[in-house]
């Protein structure tokens, strides 16, 4: 047919007519501005007015930034460098940087301690965060706590082996006791972690750290930045799971783990944290074994731990209450039993619809583990207010100092916000 | 067809057995004196107006409901608070929902490998042969894959009813299968149902398709206010209703 076609008719075009390109003012840039940035004459003066102060602001912070000063003694020095001009004075951040970031007292010659730790903390979280990693890497995870808890504080490596076996012994214990009953391996496992680590305990000779390979760090004299990150790391990643039995607790049948779990929740939720930490600073060795003279650093992740689990509990029961009530009925008229429904539907479901919200709550714990320097430790707010503002060459450098931090926690806690929204997009199986 | 249907057979044998059961929301009795035996094979269509206890009833059977009062026997497994009997017992009978209740988070082939997986503790692999098989029967094999969020309502229910074969279970409750789905979707959900039936499964149907219940139920039960009224064989209930509420709703849901 397209023969016939061909011959009988004088010219067939045997190309496409190429696209003509639309008129300038239908599409491409210029079209663009006109629709979003002059769209009614309100519109464009609101453009004008917001280009004004756009440029107010740079014009005035840029030179004061690019300007900055890197390198000098002291505040003193760096006027006289600047010789009048107004310019920031980075060189308390060049001067500072390890304080910042280790604290003032961590010995010097040990810093690549915590620096190593916290790069194997990106392997260690690397198969937590992104599931799609080979599953084997979790292996790593489970032995990092250990690992980095030897790195930083250092001392006899028996402790860290001994803290490893007792949970690897009671996690045995758990497996054997489960199949009767979940209770059973529950309390089970956790009286075996006990018993193994009492019994280690007196094995273990009181001067093992005097010789260890890596001179051993008291609490203490942890601070800077990194004590932020150890409070935050070590508090979000206790908090979520407590967070989830908490809120299982709270929905549950059996009056007393009910109560339990509200009064806790309802407690801690009506106590500011700066109370829960003057706690731990003041009150809470009234609560453990005389002499056991438990750390410092280990009460206030006590004390932020239950803070912010009980917020996050809050959040993940709106979770659980967001379920339609047909998914328990399905799980359950399928026969699986209470730790399989919750483990395998409506936990997945549960803790989807609470990303936002479980990450609010872990972006803020982690912004307010700056709060411990009102119980004189000296994280990094505690070292910029506290060592660095109050010595004779620094005094006076607010603006470079408390940018410098709120840059850090910027960095991170953006980084957590871009990631819960990457887990969104990745978990969503709704295709609305 | 409906001849066929009919003369399915019914064994002796006895499937489930209630007993005097009686149960209240708080203080309101949803049902009353409930007596009922259902044979190994038998379909049996359950019907009446809303709120009449009809899917209390067959959610008593699986203890998604608890009952107050008498006794519900299943598969010689007597019913009671005893978690280990409920677990049985939920094992050996499926469950389809009016809303499907699929599970989002999974796909097609997750949501019917799931329970064969954890409570029969099939090998994987064999789970999955077996989803597949029972998705080749309902006419959904190539949809494996998907996830319940991106299939038709009819095809959902399908796969629900998938889903509950896959633990070869002895007994099928419907609770108004049909009921949330479009007019064109109802047939392809039937379909399988029938199909179901003509293999002889025992099934209690709580649904308003009496066109199905004609072909393919061998007793029709008519609840009101939480009381059994009426039961009988399809012919007869349709045509010779006894009780003048039965009369009253056939006449309200065929006479237009």
């Amino acid at each position: 047919m397209s023969d016939t076609h061909a011959h009988s008719v004088a010219f067939v075009r045997t190309q496409d007519v190429p696209m003509a390109p639309p008129p300038s003012n239908a599409a491409g840039p210029a079209k663009w501005v006109k629709d979003n940035l002059f769209a009614t004459p309100l519109n464009g003066l609101l453009t004008l007015v917001a280009l004004y102060f756009i440029y107010a602001i740079l014009s005035s912070a840029l030179p004061w930034i690019l300007g900055g000063i890197w390198n000098a003694p002291s505040l003193a020095a760096c006027r006289d460098i600047l010789d009048g001009a107004s310019a920031a004075c980075f060189a308390v951040l060049s001067e500072r940087w390890n304080q910042l970031l280790f604290g003032f007292q961590y010995p010097d010659d040990q810093y690549w301690r915590p620096g190593l730790a916290f790069i194997l903390l990106f392997i260690a979280a690397a198969p937590v965060l992104f599931f799609d990693l080979p599953r084997k890497l979790l292996a790593f995870t489970a032995i990092y706590p250990f690992v980095a808890y030897y790195l930083l504080w250092g001392g006899t490596i028996f402790v860290p082996i001994l803290a490893l076996v007792g949970v690897a012994g009671g996690f045995m214990v758990y497996q054997r006791l489960v199949a009767g009953s979940f209770a059973a391996g529950f309390f089970g496992g956790i009286a075996a972690a006990f018993v193994i680590w009492i019994i280690g305990g007196w094995l273990i000779p009181d001067d093992a750290s005097a010789n260890a390979m890596l001179p051993a760090v008291p609490s203490r004299y942890m601070g800077g930045f990194m004590l932020n990150m150890m409070l935050g790391v070590t508090c979000v990643s206790l908090s979520v799971p407590i967070g989830i039995a908490l809120a299982l607790g709270r929905q549950s049948s059996m009056p007393l783990i009910k109560w339990i779990c509200v009064i806790f929740i309802e407690f801690i939720r009506g106590v500011p944290l700066i109370t829960l930490l003057f706690v731990a600073n003041v009150m809470l060795a009234y609560f453990f074994p005389p002499g056991s003279g438990v750390d410092l650093f280990l009460r206030v992740v006590i004390m932020i731990t239950m803070f912010s689990a009980a917020y996050i509990a809050e959040v993940i029961r709106g979770g659980l209450a967001a379920l339609p009530k047909g998914q328990y009925e399905a799980a359950d008229s399928l026969g699986l039993d209470y730790p399989q429904a919750m483990r395998l539907i409506i936990l997945p479901q549960a803790l989807k619809i609470s990303i936002p919200g479980i990450v609010n709550v872990a972006v803020g714990l982690f912004k307010d583990t700056t709060l411990v320097s009102v119980i004189s430790m000296f994280d990094l707010v505690g070292m910029i207010r506290g060592p660095i503002l109050a010595s004779t060459e620094w005094n006076g450098v607010y603006w470079e100092l408390f940018g410098f931090a709120a840059l850090l926690f910027f960095i991170v806690c953006y980084g957590i916000s871009q990631y819960s929204q990457w887990l969104e997009r990745r978990l969503a199986t709704d295709h609305r | 067809m409906a001849e066929h249907a009919t003369q399915m057979q019914v064994s002796d044998e006895i499937a489930i057995t209630i007993n005097k059961m009686n149960k209240w929301y708080g203080t309101f009795h949803v049902l009353r004196d409930i007596d009922l035996t259902v044979n190994r094979g038998e379909r049996i269509v359950i019907c009446g107006p809303s709120g009449s206890g009809k899917s209390t009833l067959i959610r008593c059977i699986n203890a998604l409901e608890e009952h107050q009062q008498g006794t519900i026997e299943v598969d010689g497994t007597l019913l009671s608070s005893d978690l280990k009997n409920i677990d049985k017992i939920r094992s050996e009978v499926g469950m389809c929902f009016q809303h499907f209740n699929l599970f989002p988070h999974l796909t097609i082939l997750e949501n019917c490998t799931l329970a064969p997986i954890w409570v029969r503790k099939t090998p994987k692999k064999e789970a999955e042969e077996t989803a597949m098989h029972f998705l080749e029967k309902v006419k959904i094999p190539d949809q494996a894959m998907k996830y319940p969020g991106q299939l038709s309502g009819g095809q959902q229910q399908r796969v629900a009813i998938a889903r509950s074969l896959c633990m070869r279970p002895r007994i099928m409750l419907f609770d108004e299968p049909t009921s949330a789905l479009d007019p064109e979707m109802i047939k392809e959900v039937l379909d399988t149902m029938i199909e179901l039936a003509e293999e002889g499964m025992t099934m209690l149907c709580v649904t308003h398709e009496m066109g199905f219940a004609r072909q393919v139920a061998n007793r029709v039960i008519f609840m009101d206010a939480g009381q059994i009224v009426e039961q009988n064989e399809p012919e007869e209930f349709f045509n010779n209703p006894q009780s003048p509420r039965t009369q009253l709703f056939l006449s309200q849901i065929l006479g237009h």
